[in-house]
């Protein structure tokens, strides 16, 4: 076991953990940050989708130990109070069905559009590919992604 | 087809016990108004509202909670449920909280299945919020010693001619002390502000935030993290085990056989481990060194697949429709046409994989997470731990899909097995792979379809069933094309296996659709007739024959809409552009009428579902913004698993484990959907499931156009993949 300090949503923690824990369990079982949700495991469903130093990453492979001093953001801190824009249009757009993969989703997206403000359809699409929704919500989620790049 | 009862002058279904608290609670009987239950006050919870199945309060300040009664996995029944309590109360609906009610004794349906939640809710419902505002009006006439008649009830207000007006809020410990009228007139439909209104998702801001919604985020004091350890095979069983590296992993407590059943005779055939943390147990469970039995008849898919063919050709164990004379019509014909069409196993992929928390203590066990039928549960686990029903208690967490999977509580009775064993509250997590490898499958199925063809008519239909472990239930026989061809026979087959086996989504027609929409291409290419034509002029034969034979199941005139419906939006035979190809399909499930038609082009020899155009007659539309959510999911549902869906058994070994051996549909797949409803007063029906049985067979009838290659088997991207290898 290692002692690791972490910057999660802008707050450090003070954590105790095997160092090839991946961060998705430590975030939930240490953290008690549930939003990040596991659905794979091997970085195939973006479901526990985090940001790491702004980037979008899986973090059910992600040891604790390779983070460092990195700065995660998960969907709880993605705003205080849900009034990210990507959040917003998820709201607009009434996204979900079951909700299990939507923070992943949102997580996807938000970083996705950091990096490209105005994206094509095709471009939302590709870049939304890797997340599934077992639901089938894609639409919406496309949808909404095009209205967050529209704020 | 029944409408809308405006007056319900029925035995009550309400009865009043001596109140005295503030503000109003109506507990309704869930599903049946014949049966009683009480009326609860405010100061008497949260104990007696176990007692009951649903109920709404209303608070002094107006607000309003309406109780939930049925389990929430993504078919929205969380927000439309309420919806249909609210517009009979008069409430406004920003004023509405909504409350998941836990499992009650007195229930009849607590369940998510068969998209039957809105349909057998929707009377009870109304007459809750119904009978809770003549309680309110009866309150306020009482105040004002004016004629109930008087009154008016709207937007949470009750008003006199004069202008007097009483808030709900005001009125409600009044009304609480009132008589339950037993009589009480529901709305028209056309004075409905609430149903047919697009109302968001109750729970969206707890989605988009991060919110402990879901049975994995179940966080309880002092509980212990579980996994376990299964037979890898069907038909294994434990031999023996070694502990010691996973005993050494950090956090691991306790390694423990569970699973057997004394009275049974069953030896323990899995092994828990018991840990701190998610992450120690998987890793205890992946350095546990188990030996197993060797499989004692080892199924495997291509045995089944043979035994299933040779199954076809033997007596049927069953024929639950015969309709003329199939061989006579067979010996006349001038062609006859069969088919035979091969489903395989599916597993459910809900997104969050099974997962339960149990805590059980000497007499009694609290239980909570993920689960379509709670009550199956409470029953189950106090029989195996020998506990008396009321003494377990089952919470319904939001569930990450179910798709039929949470029907069947295995999981959860595991988690009350290993947290009984190991004297702590647990939370037993599935893996990807343990979901994926343990499941409740869709039954591999077959059908062979053979119709005969005579003076340019269909005169004869006998459609062969061979499905695993179970065959289609009593309706599905009664489905279209029943009633439309004089001479029919379904003909029912079993194989018997010890793969797990029970409802996907859609249950049985999910695959039986495609092959008889497929089937239907091929005869009106025969017949020279157009697709939509033929379906028409079956539909017209059928007329006669259903307004006599209850059973019956579907409607002709309502098929029959939905069917021009969607031929007139989706440009049925109308120019398309250059490459792009039309599939047309239309079937009847779970009381709802959907028709669909699939545009593809063809892209490097494989299709491209460019849009799907779909039209549902499903009643009153509870909320559209949902309704339509569902049947999206529905299509996109419906074309993954019919082009890419694959699941086979080798020795008992399941072929996939996880997301890179299964292919499940992605967004870039995932075709633009327009749903139109058809506008109806009736009462509403399923949609949880309906749009996804038309969908493999939209897409197949399209695939042909473009490529003149019928489809015949499931996934459909194999079939194509080695037609383009043949290239
Ligand atoms: S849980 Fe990480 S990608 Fe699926
Ligand atoms: S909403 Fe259910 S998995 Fe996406």
């Amino acid at each position: 076991m290692q002692q690791y300090t972490l910057n999660v949503n802008g707050k450090p923690y003070q954590v105790t953990a095997d160092e090839d824990t991946p961060i998705l369990w430590v975030l939930r079982d240490e953290l008690n940050l549930t939003g990040t949700k596991y659905g794979c495991g091997i970085a195939q469903c973006g479901a526990c989708t985090i940001h790491v130093d702004g980037n979008a990453l899986r973090a059910c492979i992600m040891p604790v130990s390779a983070i460092g001093d990195k700065a995660i953001t998960t969907i709880e801190g993605l705003s205080e109070d849900g009034s990210h824009p990507v959040q917003q249009a998820w709201v607009k757009h009434d996204v979900p069905q079951c909700g299990y993969c939507q923070s992943g989703q949102i997580m996807t997206a938000a970083a996705f559009l950091k990096k490209n403000p105005q994206p094509s359809e095709e471009e939302i699409k590709g870049a939304m590919h890797g997340n599934i929704c077992r639901c089938g919500t894609y639409n919406r989620i496309n949808a909404a992604v095009k209205t967050a790049s529209e704020k | 087809m029944k409408l809308v009862d405006n007056n319900i002058n029925r035995r009550s279904f309400f009865k009043k016990t001596a109140l005295t608290g503030s503000g109003l609670i109506l507990g309704f009987n869930w599903m049946s108004y014949g049966s009683l239950t009480k009326i609860e006050t405010l100061n008497q919870l949260p104990k007696e509202w176990h007692t009951i199945n649903a109920f709404l309060k209303i608070a002094e300040n107006g607000m309003v909670t309406i109780m939930s009664p049925n389990p929430e996995i993504g078919q929205n029944v969380k927000t439309s449920m309420p919806m249909i309590v609210a517009e009979e109360l008069d409430v406004d609906w920003n004023r509405v909280t909504v409350e998941q009610s836990p499992l009650s004794n007195d229930f009849d349906r607590q369940v998510a299945g068969g998209s039957q939640s809105i349909r057998k809710g929707w009377d009870s419902l109304r007459k809750a919020g119904a009978t809770a505002k003549q309680m309110l009006i009866n309150a306020a006439a009482q105040q004002w010693k004016i004629d109930p008649a008087n009154c008016t009830a709207l937007k949470g207000l009750v008003k006199d001619a004069n202008g007097n007006s009483l808030t709900y809020g005001e009125l409600a410990s009044i009304a609480a002390s009132l008589e339950v009228p037993e009589n009480v007139k529901l709305k028209d439909p056309a004075e409905f502000t609430i149903i047919g209104t697009e109302r968001g998702n109750i729970d969206i801001k707890a989605i988009i935030t991060g919110k402990p919604l879901f049975g994995i985020d179940t966080k309880r004091e002092g509980m212990l993290y579980a996994t376990a350890l299964r037979p890898p095979a069907f038909g294994q069983t434990l031999a023996s085990f070694d502990d010691t590296e996973a005993k050494a992993i950090n956090g691991v407590k306790e390694v423990i056989a569970f699973g057997g059943d004394e009275k049974e005779n069953i030896l323990n055939n899995k092994i828990a481990i018991v840990a701190t943390s998610t992450w120690a147990a998987i890793k205890g469970k992946r350095v546990l060194k188990a030996k197993w039995s060797v499989a004692e008849n080892a199924e495997s898919t291509p045995k089944h697949d043979e035994a299933m063919k040779a199954l076809l050709d033997t007596e049927p164990k069953e024929s639950p429709r015969k309709d003329g004379n199939i061989e006579q019509a067979f010996a006349e014909a001038d062609e006859v046409i069969e088919r035979l069409y091969e489903a395989p196993f599916l597993p459910h992929n809900c997104l969050e994989p099974m997962n339960f928390f149990a805590h059980v203590q000497n007499d009694k066990a609290d239980l909570y997470g993920p689960i379509q039928t709670p009550k199956w549960t409470q029953d189950t686990v106090a029989e195996q731990l020998g506990l008396k029903p009321e003494n377990v208690s089952v919470g319904m967490s939001r569930m990450g899909g179910g798709f039929g999977r949470r029907l069947y509580g295995d999981f959860a009775t595991e988690a009350a097995q290993i947290s009984q064993l190991v004297n702590a509250p647990i939370q037993l997590q599935f893996t990807r792979e343990d979901d994926m490898t343990a499941g409740t499958y869709r039954p591999a199925s077959k059908y062979r379809i053979k119709a005969s063809l005579k003076n340019g008519a269909i005169t004869g239909y006998h459609l062969k069933e061979v499905a695993v472990n179970r065959n289609m239930f009593g309706l599905i026989p009664h489905f279209f094309p029943a009633g439309a061809i004089p001479n029919y026979q379904v003909d029912l087959h079993l194989l018997e296996s010890n793969i797990t086996t029970g409802a996907w989504r859609a249950p049985y027609t999910n695959f039986l659709a495609f092959a008889e929409q497929h089937f239907f291409d091929e005869l009106a290419e025969k017949l020279n007739v157009d697709a939509v034509q033929l379906r028409l002029d079956l539909l017209e034969q059928a007329k006669p024959v259903a307004a006599k034979d209850e059973a019956i199941e579907y409607s002709p005139e309502r098929m029959q809409n939905v069917i021009r419906l969607v031929a007139e939006k989706g440009q049925w035979n109308q120019n398309l552009a250059d490459g792009i190809y039309q599939g047309f399909s239309a079937y009847y499930s779970h009381n709802t009428h959907v028709a669909e038609i699939a545009h593809l082009q063809m892209v490097d020899d494989m299709p491209q579902i460019l849009k799907v155009i779909c039209a549902v007659d499903c009643g009153i539309v509870v909320n559209p913004l949902a309704a339509k959510n569902q049947v999206e999911g529905g299509i996109v549902d419906g074309i993954g698993h019919a082009m890419f869906g694959n699941f086979s058994f080798d020795e008992g070994k399941p072929s996939a484990a996880n997301f890179h051996q299964y292919r499940l549909i992605r967004n870039m797949e995932a075709p633009e959907i327009e749903v139109h409803f058809v506008q109806s007063d009736a009462s509403p029906t399923g949609l949880g499931e309906p749009s996804l049985p038309p969908a493999g067979g939209a897409i197949a009838n399209a695939i042909y156009k473009a490529t003149g290659q019928r489809l015949y088997k499931q996934p459909f991207v194999e079939a194509l993949q080695s037609s383009r290898t043949k290239l």
